[in-house]
């Protein structure tokens, strides 16, 4: 990572690959609950009981299940109980990508992308501030352990991981960027391996934010790419991957679960908060990385689309891919697992990616569910039922507040 | 050899006032910049804390819609890298003609239009400002200046502590050496309210909280001081920890106590803050600055105003070269080497009155 100007220039590209991936979400704990969750078609959502939701228009969401004591004896209870929701995620998910990839910790970068960080703490800080300002008991900690770059090194520290950490805040592209960040300091030679991966746990400010936009679906369930979608649900949760180069893969004897052929990064500068109609952004994102991935688009089998289900989010990526896929439009099989789980912003990107590599690895493909009309822009095969298919080469879109946009290819190994 | 990696323009707006010049100026003179006292009342209670903030813009916020209902973050931010992009680029970038990657750094982020949404929604969340949330966002300050910069290249925010605006410059040798952009802004910026504020002193009483932001814009080349080094960044735990990873920090810059070599290290003036450098940079008997003395602890937004401050010296002629260090409070220890033009740093780190404490 470190840069220096008298540095040789590296000779050229290096083959990059995925040796572990973990994931939690409201489906389940780790990547066996979640393929079958998946692959079953099944979603994910129940009442929100984290916090107020009362007085907001929704009260349900993707909640996860996250153990309230160390489901390791490696992590104090001490340790366990100063980690905030989204670090225990992280954690878990996070422990299951090395354990796939047969590490134990080790030095690499750890890439981290997240949005909400640990809010969750920073709202209880600031109700005792208002409530008793000259009260000082407990406020420093949790000034202290709200801070995500105090969190994530020390989760580093529980992993065993030893060097540089970089978070990303892109909103909710963010997770897709940690590991882009990743695949580049893998692929350019900076890094051998790389730990990243993206968390967000469900908070109060957050989620009447989105209440406040109205971006909620009042139903509590969200429809991507239905046409009377109403809004999306959020979910929490968190996806890490090991990415690493093949030849350092190879050469310890690692199972390469798949190989990371791209990625793309681009800001739709549109609005703050609402997309080009007709996905400008989404489509250069996808547009490079099908150049550097040195693929046609009728060669991607499947989109994980970012498909939050709202209507402005939703037509847009829906022209991008239309405007991507020219001709091949029809043969391009599209889901939004959104659908089932809700939308984890800082986690989405990662989760959805692990989500991919679980689809490459079964060879099945997640549904998009609660579809009762398709839109008209749905001119691609929108999956409406998970389906057991030959799945080479997937494609994952995330797109953020603020206009991050990123997309992902990943390939079987030898896909090509 | 890669391409160099120039410093094209730098822009600041902090405590000492708005532009590089006011910045400069104030920690060249060294002399104390009036504090304010940000005070609050809640259920009969006062608390009072001393800060220092940036000075009432006058017509010094860039004029673009965006800005209008923007968190003042933002505004600073905008204001740094309208001073740093030059004219020329600027309105290449608006025609779409050229390519500028943005990153920004920061810790605290957006916390006045946070504060703002939280207490409104705790208040009633049926009638909280949905003009208000997407401001909070951490990454909003940074969309804010892609669309001023009508770029629609790559734009990163990331999040550390008061060391983390190094990353952004090796994350934006990245993007130049890969030729993702033809040139990309980093800015470090950050505001105060009552909740930050209060919030640093839980660390030691000594902290002045500050705000602002200051810019570097990079393109490949060497129009202009260099970039030369930005090593791996140390992270740490423990206060221990920070004071190794300071020492080893120091050797990784491999800085060179020939007199014609500024150190901007990240002292703020709170001892425990302070010690890592001061035990690291014990025996450095060159000429050195200390930003955060002068213009306060602005987290994400200090290690930048650094940077400014010795690419500012570099520009001068005064100095070969500038060493800029911060130990950042519970991630890592980062720095950066800048240099008049371009050379070889093992030209510069083999000189044999280097000395250096060994790593422990």
């Amino acid at each position: 990572m470190a840069f220096r100007a008298d540095a040789p220039s590296n000779s050229g590209p290096i083959a990059v690959a995925i040796t572990g991936a973990g994931i939690i979400t409201s489906m389940g704990q780790d990547i066996s609950e979640n393929a079958a969750g998946f692959r079953a078609g099944r979603s994910a959502f129940r009442p929100i009981d984290l916090f107020d939701t009362s007085r907001q228009r929704v009260s349900t969401g993707g909640q996860c299940e996250v153990p309230a004591t160390s489901p390791d004896p490696r992590i104090s209870k001490k340790t366990w109980d100063r980690m905030d929701r989204g670090t225990r995620m992280a954690w878990m998910a996070a422990r299951e990508a090395l354990a796939m990839a047969g590490l134990s910790g080790g030095a690499m970068p750890m890439m981290v992308g997240t949005s909400a960080a640990a809010m969750a703490l920073g709202e209880t800080y600031f109700k005792q501030a208002v409530a008793t300002p000259n009260q000082r008991s407990g406020q420093f900690l949790r000034v202290e352990t709200y801070q995500p770059q105090q969190q994530m090194a020390g989760m580093a520290r529980q992993l065993g991981i030893e060097g540089p950490l970089r978070i990303i805040s892109n909103a909710c592209a963010s997770g897709a960027n940690a590991i882009g960040h990743a695949f580049h300091l893998v692929r350019s030679g900076k890094a051998e391996r790389v730990l990243a991966g993206g968390y967000d746990a469900l908070c109060q400010l957050v989620f009447a934010g989105f209440d406040t936009l109205q971006a909620l679906s009042p139903s509590g369930i969200p429809r991507p790419f239905d046409a009377a979608r109403d809004g999306l649900a959020l979910g929490e949760g968190a996806g890490f991957v090991v990415v690493e180069s093949l030849a350092a893969a190879k050469a310890r004897g690692a199972r390469v679960i798949a190989e990371v052929l791209a990625y793309g990064a681009a800001t739709d500068i549109h609005h703050l908060t609402q997309p080009h109609p007709e996905g400008d952004a989404a489509l250069k994102t996808m547009t490079a990385a099908c150049e550097m991935a040195g693929l046609d688009s009728g060669e991607i089998d499947y989109i994980n689309s970012h498909g939050t289900g709202t209507p402005l989010n939703d037509i847009a990526e829906g022209q991008a891919i239309q405007r991507w896929a020219g001709r091949d439009v029809s043969k391009i099989k599209v889901s939004s697992t959104k659908s089932a789980i809700g939308h984890l912003l800082g986690g989405a990107g990662s989760v959805e990616s692990v989500i991919c590599l679980m689809a490459l690895e079964g060879q099945w493909l997640p549904a998009n569910l609660n579809v009762r009309e398709l839109d008209p822009v749905c001119t691609f095969d929108l999956l409406r039922a998970p389906r057991d298919t030959k799945v080479r080469t997937v494609l994952t879109n995330s797109f953020g507040f603020g206009g991050a946009n990123a997309t992902l290819i990943f390939q079987k190994e030898g896909g090509r | 050899m890669s391409a160099g990696i120039s410093v094209v323009g730098i822009g600041a707006v902090s405590a000492a006032g708005w532009g590089v010049q006011a910045l400069c100026e104030a920690v060249r003179s060294g002399a104390e910049i009036e504090r304010s006292i940000l005070t609050r009342e809640s259920f009969g209670e006062t608390v009072n804390t001393p800060v220092l903030r940036v000075p009432e813009p006058g017509a010094n916020v860039p004029k673009f819609p965006r800005l209008r209902r923007a968190s003042p973050i933002s505004k600073y931010a905008a204001a740094a890298v309208i001073e740093a992009v030059p004219a020329e680029r600027l309105a290449s970038s608006l025609a779409g003609e050229f390519r500028i990657g943005v990153i920004t750094t920061l810790m605290n982020g957006c916390v006045i239009y946070s504060n703002r949404f939280y207490r409104e929604v705790l208040n009633d969340p049926g009638i909280a400002s949905p003009i208000l949330f997407p401001e909070t966002v951490f990454n909003a300050p940074s969309s804010h200046l892609s669309a001023l910069l009508g770029s629609t290249s790559p734009n990163d925010t990331l999040i550390g502590d008061g060391a983390e605006f190094f990353t952004g410059l090796e994350l934006a040798a990245e993007w130049i050496g890969r030729g993702e952009v033809d040139g990309c802004i980093v800015v470090g910026n950050e505001e105060i309210d009552w909740l930050s504020s209060e919030a640093l002193r839980f660390y030691s009483r000594d902290y002045v909280p500050s705000e602002g932001a200051a810019a570097l814009y990079l393109e490949a080349g060497d129009h202009g001081p260099q970039l030369l080094q930005v090593p791996d960044p140390l992270t740490f735990s423990g206060a221990r920890a920070r004071v190794d990873a300071a020492r080893q920090l120091r050797v990784a810059l491999d800085a060179n106590d020939d007199g014609r070599t500024l150190l901007v290290d990240g002292r703020c003036g709170v001892l425990k803050h302070d010690q890592p450098e001061n035990l690291a940079w014990v025996d450095w008997q060159g000429p050195k600055f200390s930003p955060r003395r002068i213009i306060g602890e602005s987290l994400g937004a200090s290690a930048a105003f650094q940077c400014a401050v010795a690419i500012d010296a570099i520009r001068s002629g005064q100095f070969a070269r500038a060493v800029v260090t911060s130990v950042g409070g519970n991630e890592q220890a980062a720095g950066a080497v800048f240099g008049a033009r371009p050379e070889p740093l093992s030209a510069v780190v083999k000189r044999p009155n280097a000395v250096h404490p060994s790593p422990s």
